[in-house]
């Protein structure tokens, strides 16, 4: 018999079905992934097994049962008894998932004991986890664990309670890519050793296919498709599937369409060349609607040269010292081309972003912007710059007032810098909205009336209402769902074309960096590693680094495939 | 560590300065003259005096010197803990602060132990039962004017029922400003409790199979009275203020009673050592708990290990 047995599940939030008619089973030491995007209902789905649904969430319909225990409208008596002991939990946000007042090592002893057993189990559970030195560790406090740390306690925490089955929810999408991999690893090690069950919620394909034994696809609260991660590659059955493989393949096989200063085949031929019919089946993919050849001879718009940057830090055992975020860095972005910046948190990119912005100003080095010199500028000089330069950030939740409409949010920057006046403020507002594809109707919403993607369409459109010559985007689409992110990026490659854009990009994301970017540099501790054209540095890495960044991506199967 | 101490102590002496030099501004700037009232309260029409004897009174009291060198002579005299002289009473504002300020400290004190209390359980209880009548409540606890608790209590225990005296007591005074502090902090409270939650740490707690109230009292409660231990000062400041009204109704010879009488007959000493007092404690609570706040909260420490700092960096670079 099934671990977990779900058939004909409904889930409604007040009136609003959030996932229907659901059938889906776990077999015991099965690893079942479900896969969709926001809204699909997946984390609905694990919500509802173990009774942790919103207060306004309900089961309508249907049945759940877990362990041979009905889930669906049971006692909170009975699900306690399920949670932790049969169902461990491993959220969503490793950085949120602890509580911040309590030490971690009592935050796992509390699972240990709720199980009866001493609190001095808590050791072996951290150990277990793969937190390094977890005597000292289990008297810390949260905030003084890294991401990677906080996501290992709480796999300790899901481990006390000796589960059958764990859940893991986006266990991956918070982290830096290499320590995904090393976690996801360590957790699937873990699970086939001691025969618990895993069910992983994923945004991502890539993932689902590389660590499932069987893979549910999600959409609108429906199951869309169920197979192995083989049969589900080669033979996707609906057309949803086959947008999502597209949009997660990884980036060597995007290498062929990526249009690069000096075009050169990647060496590791075989597994770079993507199957021919990929190319005509997936017209949409952004590679081929990124801009045509970037003429060599023009300046760069932008040229960082022997960039430092260091922070004081005070530290009271021994005094004032310095921490290098940068160490001479130079970055070039070509006229009408895309400069990406890839490397894992911490490395200096966004350092390196907000230098280029003048809103930093760099310890050492010389920043050009537009033949102009920028450091040291004063506010006042620096300000008709910044009509060259704009931002797009990475949260569109955040980015925009919320109390502004759209109206008012890409007209703030033409307000500001007194150009024209209301009535081709006006006729500008709808230019705007038409090149970010957005109907006018759209002027008199505010952000909240708007999905993520819509917001970092306005996002785009307020950069783009001075006419600047370069972009910045930080991590533009990585708070988005992947075919979301197709969309924007195609818009972001298209706008290029049109308007002779330049881009910086900042990404941790390297499938996202292959498909956009012209030219990388590959950042780790404030130093460029690596740098040329993507499919250069991609294609055939010659540091260590970018190698690791490069294997660390999921999607190995889809790859294969 | 020793730094923080100092520069919130720093804090505290200059926003005393500032709410001593605005009130005697003010004050000073009132349509007022000070040695009139004093004549007054002495019985001596001051149509009687000659320009002689005015100016001889003025020079006495210091009153013919620049309103800068009244101000420095007056905050030299503070310095050293004296209040002047009161306008009206003719005794030193020190000696009537020092016999006025015990009921008041009394009424002050439990009021604020009172709505602590009250105030905690309530939030407690309404997040905890999701009562939407408790989660109301303290909203119409803060709706209430103070005169209009005070005489209903007087009418109800003391007049109807008997239980209390309506003047001279202490429990329906401290009610009267429990009711309104309490209603603040529990509104506080809960807010807080509600965003607290709602973080993911909380069902990380529950999903491990921890019941409620375990999660309620060993997660939330924490995490959702710091943030709310910031207007610990502001509840505090309450209960001195409201002493005024309560203190009046209730004929209770405190500081509040004595600051009403003081401004009626416009007695300038007497009003500013009460405000001068009064912000005094406002700050010295606010200072208590911005001294406080670091012991209970694990994240605000004030002698970080250098790996946390450097952390704390690459988070600012991010």
């Amino acid at each position: 018999m099934s671990l977990v047995d779900i058939r004909n599940l409904d889930v409604s939030y007040g009136r609003q079905p959030a996932v229907v008619g659901l059938d889906l089973t776990v077999g015991q030491g099965e690893v079942v992934a479900v896969v969709g995007e926001s809204g699909s209902g997946k984390t609905t789905t694990a919500n509802a097994l173990i009774g942790l649904l919103p207060t306004n969430g309900r089961i309508t319909a249907g049945s759940a049962v877990v362990d041979g225990v009905e889930t669906a409208g049971a006692r909170e008596r009975t699900l306690r008894a399920l949670r932790g002991r049969v169902v461990g939990l491993i959220p969503q946000d490793p950085m949120v998932g602890l509580n911040p007042t309590k030490r971690i090592g009592a935050q796992v002893a509390e699972a240990v004991r709720l199980r009866g057993a001493p609190s001095s189990e808590t050791l072996t559970f951290l150990e277990q986890a793969g937190v390094p030195d977890p005597e000292m560790r289990s008297r810390q406090y949260p905030h003084e664990l890294s991401g990677g740390l906080r996501q290992r306690v709480l796999i300790a925490i899901a481990l006390a309670g000796k589960p059958k089955l764990i859940i893991a929810d986006e266990p991956t999408s918070a982290l830096d890519v290499t320590v995904q991999k090393r976690i996801l690893d360590h957790l699937e090690g873990l699970v086939r050793e001691q025969g618990i069950s895993l069910l992983i919620i994923t945004h991502d394909l890539a993932v689902a296919t590389d660590r499932a034994d069987r893979v549910v696809v999600m959409r609108h609260g429906r199951k869309v498709e169920e197979g192995t991660p083989e049969s589900l590659l080669v033979t996707p059955g609906s057309p949803y599937t086959r947008r999502l493989i597209a949009a997660a393949a990884p980036p060597t096989d995007f290498l062929s369409f990526l249009p690069t200063i000096h075009p050169q085949p990647p060496r590791d031929g075989a597994d770079t060349t993507p199957p021919a019919s990929d190319k005509t089946e997936y017209p949409q993919a952004v590679g081929s609607a990124a801009p045509g050849e970037i003429s060599d001879s023009e300046k760069p718009i932008l040229v960082l040269a022997g960039v430092s940057k260091t922070f004081a830090i005070r530290d009271p055992r021994r005094g004032h010292r310095g921490f290098n975020a940068l160490d001479n860095v130079d970055v070039e972005v070509p006229r009408g081309g895309t400069h990406a910046l890839v490397g894992e948190s911490g490395c200096g990119k966004t350092t390196t972003l907000r230098i280029a912005l003048g809103l930093e100003t760099a310890t050492n080095g010389s920043i050009e912007l537009a033949g102009t010199e920028i450091r040291g500028l004063s506010w006042n000089r620096m300000r008709p710059l910044r009509r060259k330069a704009q931002l797009v950030h990475q949260d569109p939740f955040a980015t925009l007032d919320p109390k502004f409409t759209v109206r008012q949010s890409i007209t703030e920057p033409l307000v500001s810098f007194r150009v024209g006046d209301r009535r081709t403020r006006e006729t500008r507002a709808r230019e705007l909205l038409d090149q970010v594809a957005l109907p006018h109707a759209y002027l008199d919403r505010r952000p909240r009336e708007l999905s993520g993607g819509q917001r970092q369409r306005v996002a785009i459109a307020r950069a783009l209402a001075l006419e600047p010559d370069l972009i910045m985007l930080d991590e533009p689409v990585s708070a988005l769902d992947v075919l979301v992110q197709e969309q924007i990026l195609t818009l972001l490659a298209d706008l290029q074309a049109r308007l002779g854009l330049s881009y910086l990009f900042v990404s941790h994301d390297l499938s996202v960096v292959a498909r956009i970017a012209h030219t990388v540099s590959v950042m780790s501790a404030g130093r460029v590693v690596e740098q040329g054209p993507v499919a250069e540095v991609f294609g055939n890495p010659r540091s260590d680094y970018t190698r690791e960044l490069i294997e660390a991506i999921p999607g190995r199967r889809i790859h294969a495939a | 560590m020793a730094r923080y101490v100092l520069g919130r102590i720093g804090q505290a002496v200059l926003v005393l300065w500032a709410a001593y030099t605005l009130t005697f501004a003010i004050l000073y700037l009132l349509p007022s003259d000070p040695m009139e009232l004093q004549l007054a309260a002495a019985g001596v029409q001051p149509d009687s005096l000659s320009a002689e004897q005015v100016a001889a009174i003025k020079h006495q009291f210091g009153l013919d010197q620049p309103i800068w060198l009244q101000y420095w002579h007056h905050l030299a005299g503070l310095l050293r803990g004296d209040f002047g002289t009161s306008l009206t009473q003719q005794v030193p504002v020190s000696q009537l602060l020092a016999d006025r300020i015990g009921p008041t400290l009394l009424l002050s004190v439990s009021a604020a132990t009172v709505a602590l209390v009250l105030g905690s359980a309530l939030a407690y209880l309404a997040t905890f039962t999701r009562l939407t009548f408790l989660t109301r409540l303290p909203a119409l606890g803060a709706s209430f004017p103070q005169f209009f608790v005070a005489l209903f209590l007087i009418q109800f225990f003391s007049f109807q029922l008997g239980w209390f005296p309506a003047t001279g007591g202490l429990v329906m005074p401290v009610i009267t400003i429990a009711v309104l502090a309490s209603s603040v902090l529990a509104q506080v409270l809960i807010r807080s409790f509600e965003e607290t939650l709602s973080q993911p740490y909380v069902t990380t707690a529950r999903a491990k199979g921890l019941s409620r109230s375990a999660v309620h009292l060993r997660h939330a409660f924490r995490n959702a009275a710091l943030p709310a231990m910031t207007i610990l000062g502001v509840i505090v400041g309450l209960t001195v203020t409201s002493s005024i009204v309560v203190e009046t109704v209730f004929t209770r010879e405190g500081i509040g009673k004595l600051a009403q009488e003081a401004v009626l007959s416009q007695d300038v000493p007497v009003v500013l050592a009460v405000v001068t007092v009064a912000a005094a404690v406002f700050v010295l609570v606010n200072l208590v708990v911005d001294l406080l706040y670091p012991l209970l909260d694990p994240r605000i420490s004030h002698t970080r290990p250098a790996a946390a700092s450097v952390a704390s960096v690459e988070g600012v670079a991010l």
